[in-house]
């Protein structure tokens, strides 16, 4: 016994594998603390690049990795992949990229969970001898076939013999959880995937019975944890695996496409809580704190959007919108059009212009012509500002990236609460596509299904014109009173179109 | 069809009801125009210049009434113009037809379509047909200029080389549209202008416009003008006389008083009596906008202007928007062209009488040989209900400092509870787990704390960004894969494979695509 825990003392990871690990730990905190400015972020990347990079080499070059041929090929591959994948990507498809990229990470926590699992099985029968020293200590032959078998482990099997039966059992409720989280991200963001692409219906849809389904599968899979830590059963793993994709994909399928910023940023939480669980499985710090970073940041998040919208995570996550307390306020009036003159006019004569973006911006692919004539408008000597309420788009920042890839400087983009009070004292506002982070009644109606959503108070300016491609309501389905306010007009179109004809007419 | 104003019948009547622009926006609804030769005169438009719109210009009334369909003008038809009517065409003017029954039998009688321009009903979607709003705003404005014409002073203060000269005092009662279009007018003039009004609402209004409100101490009073579409309602003879008496504090202090106060279907309630008249200065000048419907002063003489003993000069001019024909004309006809587009929904030249609309049902009076006044009630309501106002209450300083401890002090007391159930419960895992197990979990709690510490400080136009890095930072995953790969067991070694494949797809995809992101921040 003492042998083997002399022999086993020396095969943790050596202290240089372990040094390249916590130098790759504080890059990624660097990378992400970088994050805070535009400038310190070009460089907080390379922060990040190097710690990955460091980490990479460290665990290949450690001790006890086999196959190093495979490892070339499949990074060789999957670099080659994700180069392409990153080099075509529309910036409109942002959202799309990101929710594919978190369904890899999903997957291969799965794929390594059960890696786990299978080593564990194949070393049962070893670890079964080891578990009883008395027995072992009283035959000598036991001991030396251990002895021999332990020798001709290396890598990851030979850390799990290291482990007391104790050990042994947390590491399965580990796994458990890794694969468990891994799978509902794999599910989840597929759909959500499918959903940003539209190659899902973006309406919230749940099978019959709802949430009771996605709850009773919770239970069931907890059931399965208690089953395999007990048993060791491939079973009770494989059935966990099963439910858990269930609820990864009813789950999403649940939440309609106004929420996606929301689903978006918590898959990414999640996504990095499954690296957080197989890295304890592993035994793996750096996989543990890399996991608790992206885990963290990914709710905080979810949590600014939920605020953004109002609404708590649990709304969100139980999808649909809150039910309402009354009848909403009757709108009356009328939505008046205008054409593109009419508008031009309007923007020579005005001194200072907000231009609110939304989603629609982003469908049109209207952000080059936005650009232009914000160049134009700034030409002529007018202030023009662009206001972005946090959940515009279907990504948190969505709004942001596009304006920037179009090379509209970023100080003139601001957000809500830098810009909300400047509306009064602004001579035109142009809506473009966005709908309800601009409707007046989350503040005039308490029965609105958004009320107390925080809004840009676009309708406080002189003059609004609304970008819109028809007379229809927003994603959450509720009517607009701005549209219908004295001093809005609707400027009916495809915005793209629209604001070409614009360019058109002014400078 | 074909559309065609005559000329005004009425002595002194100088507005039209078409001008040439409006024309060339009925034209494009698909309207002939025709108009009367001269009708445009007095306003300042030349049977010249509806040529030039492509109107055509008739010789006299008669061939007008015989040649159109519609029929557009501003007073209400006179005997010998209803003899013109007949089935089939549509008048469109002010009308009046509560105090008209006569003319609204005989119009009945004729079989023709009479919308009249005073019924439309005040709802925002008919603002832009509501003649009676446009032509009150030119009275108000008007009244201001016609007070100047018959004060000996300025409306500003100055203080010159030869002398100090005071600002004008202008009392403005009735703060409706007339009401605030004299009170911006006389503001902008420099005169130091009060205005009352029985509905508290307006006061905002009145403020906003550069008055002061002036504000009357009365408890059970208070009209809510959205219950009878934004117009007053008579008021109780207690409110009444809290009124007169506070008129008659303010009566010696005016220089101005310009009275705007009516209440739809009845006499003008007499607000400025005799003897706030007399109290006022020698020179001061009343304008009574309601002289019309009998005067809001007592001295009022309808359509004259009289001069009291004391001097006080009373004018009771009932034509304001005709002393200023050419804005009101343009303003008047602008109001029928939107009619005529409500009227026209094809934007085919042919009138659509679509009673189902609230707006036109409002203000259609006869209809096919029947009398459809009054309308019934229109379904939308003007102006939405007034809620009552929280207001919120002003803190001193000493409250707020209270306030300020006692937010402190529950913050301090979550974060300690927090923080005491988490240590309980760290204990709790530390009694049963083992060490090596332990050790990986405080690393994974200082990184939870470390990532909610950095990330708050992300600035939120990088988001995406961040969401891409975070998603190639959690390709770290591959060292899992890494470690496993070298197993002896194919299929281990297999998933092995794959995993490392798709995390390093995550890790270059990421990072390439938030550098593609960062390269694009540009800074103006």
């Amino acid at each position: 016994m003492e042998n083997i825990m002399n022999l086993s003392a020396h095969l943790g990871d050596p202290g240089i594998v372990i040094a390249a690990y916590i130098a790759a730990a504080v890059l990624f905190i660097l990378c992400l603390g970088g994050l805070s400015g535009q400038e310190s972020a070009k460089r907080a990347v390379w922060y990040g690049i190097a710690g990955m990079a460091l980490a990479v080499v460290a665990a290949v070059f450690s001790p006890g990795t086999g196959h190093l041929w495979l490892i070339v090929l499949m990074l060789v591959i999957g670099a080659g992949i994700g180069t392409v994948l990153a080099k075509r990507v529309q910036m409109t498809e942002m959202p799309q990229l990101v929710a594919a990229l978190h369904s890899f990470v999903g997957l291969a926590a799965v794929f390594i969970g059960f890696n786990t699992h299978i080593e564990l099985s194949r070393l049962s029968d070893l670890l079964a001898l080891m578990a009883d020293p008395a027995k072992m200590l009283a035959d000598p032959a036991i001991a030396a076939s251990i002895q021999a078998q332990v020798a001709d482990l290396a890598g990851f099997a030979l850390k799990l013999v290291q482990k007391t039966p104790l050990e042994l059992s947390i590491l399965r409720v580990e796994t458990f959880l890794g694969v468990f989280i891994g799978a509902v991200t794999f599910t989840g963001s597929v759909i959500a995937f499918g959903k940003l692409a539209g190659k899902v219906d973006g309406k919230a849809k749940k099978l019959p019975g709802g949430h009771m389904l996605n709850a009773g599968a919770a239970i069931l899979s907890l059931i399965m944890l208690i089953v395999y830590v007990q048993t060791a059963s491939f079973w009770a793993l494989a059935i966990m695996t099963l439910l858990a994709f269930f609820i990864g994909y009813h789950l999403i399928m649940g939440i309609g496409g106004a929420d996606m910023p929301v689903v978006v940023s918590m898959l990414n939480s999640y996504s990095g809580w499954a690296a957080s669980a197989i890295g304890f499985s592993l035994g793996n710090d750096l996989l543990i704190v890399t996991g608790a970073l992206v885990g963290s940041s990914g709710a905080i998040l979810s949590y600014i959007m939920c605020k953004a919208m109002n609404r708590s995570f649990i709304s969100v996550i139980l999808g649909g919108f809150g039910s309402t307390s009354g009848p909403a306020m009757e709108i009356e009036g009328e939505q008046i059009a205008i054409d593109a003159d009419g508008v031009a006019t309007a923007l020579n004569d005005a001194d200072s212009v907000i231009i609110v973006p939304g989603y629609g911006m982003a469908v049109a692919q209207a952000q080059q012509a936005v650009s232009e004539l914000t160049r134009r408008l700034r030409a002529k000597g007018k202030t023009v500002r662009f206001a972005i309420h946090p959940v515009a788009g279907r990504l948190p920042g969505h709004m942001n990236v596009l304006l920037a890839e179009a090379k509209v400087p970023y100080d003139i983009v601001l957000e809500m609460d830098e810009i909300n009070e400047d509306f009064p004292d602004t001579d035109v506002v142009i809506v473009i596509g966005s709908n309800d982070i601009v409707n007046p009644a989350a503040q005039e109606d308490p029965n609105s299904p958004i009320a107390g959503m925080p809004v840009l108070e676009v309708w406080k300016a002189k003059q609004v014109f609304v970008s819109k491609r028809g007379q229809g309501t927003g994603y959450s389905g509720i009517e607009n009173p701005l549209f219908f306010k004295e001093n809005t007009r609707m400027f009916y179109g495809d915005a793209k179109a629209s604001i070409d004809s614009l360019n058109h007419l002014i400078g | 069809m074909k559309i065609g104003a005559p000329k005004e019948v009425l002595g002194g009547e100088a507005r039209v009801a078409m001008t040439p622009d409006s024309a060339l926006q009925l034209q494009k609804l698909g309207y002939e125009c025709f108009i009367e030769t001269g009708a445009g005169a007095a306003a300042g438009f030349s049977d010249e210049s509806y040529k030039t719109a492509g109107v055509t210009v008739l010789d006299s009334a008669k061939a007008l009434w015989g040649e159109v369909d519609v029929i557009a003008k501003v007073r209400p038809p006179v005997d010998t113009e209803v003899k013109l009517l007949t089935k089939g065409k549509t008048l469109i003017s002010f009308f009046y037809p509560a105090q008209n029954t006569e003319l609204l039998e005989a119009a009945k009688a004729t079989g023709s379509n009479v919308i009249a321009m005073d019924m439309v009903p005040r709802i925002s979607r008919a603002q832009k047909m509501d003649a009676l709003s446009s032509m009150a705003n030119i009275a108000g404005y008007r009244a201001v200029i016609e007070a100047g014409n018959n004060f000996g002073r300025f409306f500003t203060g100055q203080v010159t080389a030869a002398g100090k000269v005071p600002p004008a005092k202008v009392l403005i009662v009735g703060a409706g549209v007339a009401g605030l279009a004299a009170i911006g007018t006389a503001t902008s003039l420099g005169a130091i202008t009060y205005a009352f009004d029985v509905r508290p609402e307006v006061a905002e209004q009145i403020e906003s416009m550069g008055a002061e409100f002036v504000y009357l101490d009365f408890e059970e009073q208070a009209q809510d003008g959205a219950a009878t579409g934004g117009y007053a309602a008579p008021s109780s003879p207690e409110f009444r006389e809290k009124q007169l008496e506070k008129f008659r504090e303010l009566a010696p202090e005016m220089d101005i008083v310009i009275t705007t106060a009516l209440i739809p279907g009845r006499d003008a309630p007499k607000l400025w009596l005799k003897d706030m008249v007399e109290a006022m200065k020698p020179g001061s000048v009343v304008i009574d906008l309601a002289a019309e419907r009998g005067g809001n002063c007592d001295l009022t003489v309808p359509d004259q202007k009289v001069v009291s003993d004391n001097g006080v000069t009373i004018v009771g001019y009932t034509d304001f928007p005709s002393r200023m024909a050419s804005q009101s004309s343009t303003l008047y006809s602008t109001n029928i062209r939107h009619m005529m587009t409500d009227l026209t929904p094809g934007k085919d030249g042919q009138v659509v009488h679509n009673l189902e609309d609230d707006v036109i049902r409002g203000a259609t009076v006869t209809f096919d040989g029947e009398i459809t006044f009054p309308p019934p009630p229109p379904k939308v309501k003007a102006i939405a209900a007034q809620k009552p106002k929280e207001k919120a209450k002003e803190l001193t300083p000493e409250e707020r400092k209270a306030q300020e401890v006692a937010a402190f002090k529950e913050q301090t007391k979550t974060q300690v509870t927090l923080l005491g159930i988490g240590t309980l419960l760290l204990l709790l895992a530390g009694y049963y787990a083992p060490a090596s197990f332990m050790s990986h979990f405080v690393v994974f709690m200082l990184s939870c704390f470390v990532g909610f510490q950095v990330i708050w400080n992300v600035s939120h136009s990088l988001h995406t960004p961040l969401m891409a890095v975070t998603n190639a930072v959690s390709g770290i995953i591959i060292l899992g894969a890494v470690a496993q790969i070298g197993s002896t067991s194919w299929i281990i070694a297999i998933l092995a494979a794959l995993s490392v494949l798709i995390s390093t797809i995550n890790i270059v995809g990421g990072f390439l695509v938030t550098r593609r992101m960062l390269a694009m921040f540009q800074k103006s």
